[in-house]
């Protein structure tokens, strides 16, 4: 007994040491939990809450809405439309194939549309939106509202889209949009921050220029969402800003005009401001539909537009690179006059043709203009004498002032990613880009706008406005509120060494329109208020055989891509001018039967809208 | 004498049996209990559901039983010690044999009106069995090779027989419990030092004998950020939720986390993170405290007892009940690998619940018995 309460007294002894010791570990083990708890509770807690954040709401983003253009009146020449589309949400469809199935009728959808359906159904969540149709008609769209009763889960949407209500009036200037490509979002950082799918972002002319202007941003929908993904409850609806509305400086009834006119020919018409630079119409025809790109253009229709002739992709205006022909000759003269090479009395005798480094050069009239003097010259368009001109300048000189006036470089910059330099010829030039010394025939023929040189239709319109406003500087633009770009001190900046010389080709122009004999004196107006001064050109695309020469076909007899092209440039009106223009008509035979009668048409039209267009200005500063 | 006669009197009146009940000990059980219960209404989305209904009806049928556990005198438990460790041990046998497999392992018999996990039982039973074993054994004898080699066969036989269910998070806290009583019997503690060591250095082998997804555990435990989707998921989702809880908790049922179906198994092993998701630090540190006067309680009714068997019981208990909770809590602090083990009377779970208030009971037995003398 005693031994047994000895040994329990031991036995007590040791579990109660041992008792302490794992009490002290417990306390330690305890302290170690709790610190924990506090490390992630409090010391933690901001990231975890960020985490639990970012675990449980998700950003939705909707399309913004895009920025308009309105032409210099206000009036919306792209602009935004409700169109009316389907939603269906597999999830919420009972019967998904009964449903799909009855759409499929009742839009009469073609197999491939709805194997494109069916496709994209496959790939996204069952509760992800699917867009059935993008674009209904208003007829389709009231019909599946009537038949709703028995088409559970799907939504009739409308939603906000690009359209352009002027057609192809304006597709040379603002583009056009479509659903952003991985090379968009990767050159653009709004479009990438902006992006969700079906987005619409501009792919060429200004709607692609201004893009981070016009995007604009979206409407963020912020959700509860669980683990799965699935939307719980809405927690804020942020609206966006619309995209910034653009104002244009073209006048849309002369837009209008221009596509008329070149209606079934190739070419192109501007109009410019000649004091403010502002382009009034700019048009390159033929032309295309820019809606037919908003939901992606149908394989057809590219096909029509792509393997055209006449190359309605092409921005003639500034991508086009003509031989200014006969209308260079106002640039030559000044030349030749700014350089003191000759005056106002140096007279040439034309016969016809002249004999020049062992090579013919013939002037356009076979029996020849006799004794002209500068006045004439430039009035009946002799090209003998500006052949003997440009010889006596030398291509360095006439290249110099060509350049000065706005031939050979871009317009605008880089407005227009497309837009062309064109190509002013020089000696340095040639030995630069061609390895070969310039010849003294090669002058002669600059000297009538032929060889190598190129412009555009856009620098020609430049280079007459440049003349018309008495030689000042001028700098082009579309946008109204473009002015930061120019530093007031470029501003009339002249472009001559003595006005007198302007003033004599300004004179000249007019001879050569409202004059007998002038090269487009049947397409003159009388009435002071629309009276106009312009040059003709006649560009040959390829060199005129001598068999040809004799031969003298009408235009209407030579195959279409071998004609020649119509080219006019003018101003007016004659007294106080206020706008210039060029013409380009490819392939359109000649610049006085072609080119020059609707430079008269544009004329009536661009002087009656002044009017028009100055009130508008007065109220601009009025409202100020 | 007459105090000898007193203390080894054994007909307790029931209305003293009522008046030795500590009820501190019971106060806190029921406290656990209608907290586990609000926290499985939130579970449960805020609603009475499933988990909810179940979870209650657990909770009555075993905290009745616990009573009338603790008014059955401690000798009784005494005496069904081996007998109890025997009948678990073929429940596992049985188990082995015939149980239901669910989520790739065999741990449950189907009693038709539950489904009972022996394993969770065999965490009480192997205390009650060691403890009954040292009872009468001399100290000096407690260090023999056949005492340790047989007490040590009392641990591995059921560890093995959960080891292949698989369950290896079970069969390391049937252990822990084994060994909490040997240490408490006064195994020499060189042999646990030995043992910690050898295991320590054994490790990295061990590790590689695991099974795929087992490896795959503790990898994820030392970095849960290299797949974050996949086995990483669960211990990165908790950590969010119990970090931001913050100081005063996210509210009852606001805990997003678990309300938006982030935190994985939210009703069993993972528990307390929701709870501290939504009660936030003082709410955590409110229920360990709750948890540490249980234990001390039940340590304190080991001292007050006057048999070596109830003691040994009760310190065991004590300390088996301390390592199932902190097991739980480091793992779901990101402390400890991911091993399936419930957080007592909190986790859904009957099984574990039935076994934690069968503990409770014998040691309240011991407490309303705490004079008995076992001879």
């Amino acid at each position: 007994m005693i031994n047994s309460s000895s040994d329990n007294v031991k036995k007590l002894n040791s579990i109660n040491r041992r008792m302490f010791i794992t009490g002290s570990l417990k306390f330690f083990i305890m302290v170690g939990i709790i610190s924990r708890l506090f490390f992630l509770q409090v010391k933690e807690n901001k990231k975890y809450l960020t985490l639990s954040d970012k675990n449980r709401i998700r950003e939705w983003k909707l399309a913004p809405v895009r920025g308009e253009f309105h032409d210099y009146f206000g009036n919306v020449i792209a602009g935004n439309f409700e169109a009316y589309q389907l939603h269906v949400i597999p999830e919420q469809v009972e019967n998904f194939k009964y449903v799909i199935y009855r759409l499929k009728d009742l839009l009469e959808l073609s197999d491939t549309e709805f194997k494109k359906v069916l496709k994209k159904k496959k790939e996204s969540k069952p509760w992800e939106t699917l867009i059935v149709s993008n674009n209904l008609s208003w007829e389709k769209f009231s019909k599946i509202n009537n038949h709703l009763y028995d088409l559970n889960g799907v939504k009739p949407v409308i939603s906000i889209s690009r359209n352009y209500p002027f057609n192809e009036n304006f597709t040379h200037i603002i583009g056009y949009v479509s659903q952003a490509n991985e090379q968009d979002i990767e050159n653009t950082e709004l479009i990438k921050k902006n992006f969700v799918p079906g987005l619409k972002v501009g792919k060429i002319g200004l709607e692609k220029s201004f893009e981070e202007k016009l995007i604009g941003t979206n409407d963020i929908e912020r959700y509860e969402v669980n683990a799965y993904g699935r939307r719980i409850s809405q927690l804020e609806f942020q609206k966006g800003k619309k995209g910034q509305t653009l104002k244009l400086t073209v006048d849309t009834e002369i837009q209008k005009l221009a596509n008329e006119l070149l209606k079934d020919k190739a070419g192109s018409i501007c109009v410019m401001d000649i004091f403010t630079g502002e382009v009034i119409a700019m048009h390159s025809s033929p032309s295309f539909d820019p809606n037919l790109f908003v939901f992606g253009i149908s394989q057809d229709n590219w096909q029509i537009i792509r393997n055209d002739p006449m190359k309605p992709l092409l921005n003639k205006t500034l991508q086009g690179r003509y031989s200014p022909g006969s209308t260079l000759k106002p640039i030559v003269a000044l030349s030749a006059l700014e350089n003191g090479i000759i005056n106002t009395k140096f007279t040439v005798r034309c016969t016809g043709k002249t004999e020049l480094y062992d090579q013919t050069y013939h002037c356009w009239k076979k029996e020849g203009h006799g004794y002209v003097s500068l006045r004439n010259a430039m009035k009946m368009s002799c090209d003998t004498y500006f052949y003997e001109i440009a010889r006596k300048l030398g291509v360095d000189k006439l290249s110099e002032t060509a350049k000065k006036f706005g031939l050979g470089k871009k317009v605008f910059d880089n407005l227009f990613e497309i837009e062309k330099d064109g190509l002013i010829p020089n000696t340095q030039w040639k030995k630069n880009a061609l390895g070969k010394g310039w010849l003294l025939g090669e002058t002669i023929i600059t000297g009538i706008g032929q060889g190598y040189i190129q412009t555009t239709p856009i620098q020609l319109c430049l280079m007459t406005a440049q003349i018309a406003n008495g030689g000042y500087k001028i700098y082009p633009k579309i946008l109204i509120d473009d002015k930061d770009k120019i530093k007031p001190s470029d501003y009339y900046t002249p472009l001559y060494k003595d006005s007198r010389n302007i003033k004599i080709i300004q004179d000249a122009m007019f001879g050569s329109t409202n004059e007998v004999m002038g090269t487009s004196y049947r397409s003159r107006i009388d009435n002071p208020k629309y009276q106009f001064a312009g040059k003709t050109g006649t560009a040959q695309v390829k060199k005129i055989t001598e068999r040809e020469r004799e031969l003298d076909l009408k235009t209407s007899e030579i195959p279409y891509e071998q004609r020649d092209h119509a080219l006019y440039i003018a101003y007016g009106p004659y007294v106080n001018p206020r706008y210039a223009l060029s013409i380009v008509v490819e392939h359109g035979g000649n610049g006085s039967t072609t080119a020059a009668p609707m430079a008269k048409r544009l004329f009536k039209l661009i002087i009656d809208r002044h009017e028009i267009r100055q009130s508008i200005n007065q109220k601009k500063y009025l409202e100020i | 004498m007459y105090q000898h006669t007193r203390l080894t009197n054994n007909n307790f009146t029931f209305f003293q049996k009522f008046r030795n009940f500590d009820y501190i000990l019971l106060i806190c059980i029921l406290l656990l209990g209608f907290i586990s219960l609000t926290t499985m209404y939130s579970t449960d989305g805020g609603k009475i559901l499933f988990h909810t209904k179940s979870h209650f009806t657990k909770l009555m049928v075993f905290t009745i039983m616990m009573l009338f556990i603790s008014f059955i005198n401690i000798k009784f438990w005494f005496s069904i010690g081996y007998l109890s460790y025997i009948v678990v041990v073929s429940l596992l046998v049985w188990t082995y044999f015939f149980g239901i497999t669910s989520s790739g392992s065999k741990r449950w018999m189907d009693l038709y009106f539950i489904n009972l996990q022996p394993s969770e039982l065999m965490k009480i039973f192997i205390i009650l069995c060691l403890a009954k074993y040292f009872h009468r054994m001399k100290l000096e004898n407690v260090n023999s090779v056949y005492t340790i080699l047989t007490s040590l066969i009392i641990i591995l036989l059921p560890m093995g027989l959960v080891i292949v269910q698989p369950d290896l998070g079970t069969s390391v806290l049937i252990a822990v419990s084994g060994i909490a009583v040997l240490w408490f019997a006064g195994i020499n503690h060189k042999y646990f030092i030995y043992t910690m060591l050898g295991f320590v250095i054994s490790l990295p082998f061990v590790i590689a004998f695991l099974k795929p997804y087992q490896k795959l555990r503790v990898l994820t435990f030392l970095n849960p950020d290299k797949d974050p989707l996949g086995a990483g998921y669960q211990i990165i989702q908790s950590k969010i939720a119990v970090g931001s809880g913050g100081i005063f908790g996210k509210g009852f049922l606001k805990g997003t986390q678990s309300y938006l179906e982030f935190l994985p198994e939210k009703h069993t092993d993972f528990i307390f993170t929701l709870f501290s998701e939504e009660f936030g630090f003082v709410g955590s540190v409110v229920l360990l405290v709750i948890y540490i006067i249980i234990i001390y309680r039940i340590i304190a009714i080991g001292a007050n007892s006057r048999s070596y068997f109830a003691k040994l019981f009760c310190y065991g208990f004590g300390a088996a009940i301390f390592v199932f909770i902190t097991i739980n809590m480091s793992m779901v602090l990101g402390l400890l690998p991911i091993v399936g083990s419930p957080l007592p009377i909190m986790s859904y779970g009957g099984s574990s619940m039935l076994a934690t208030m069968i503990g409770f009971g014998i040691v309240m037995s011991a407490r309303v018995h705490s004079q008995q003398l076992i001879a």
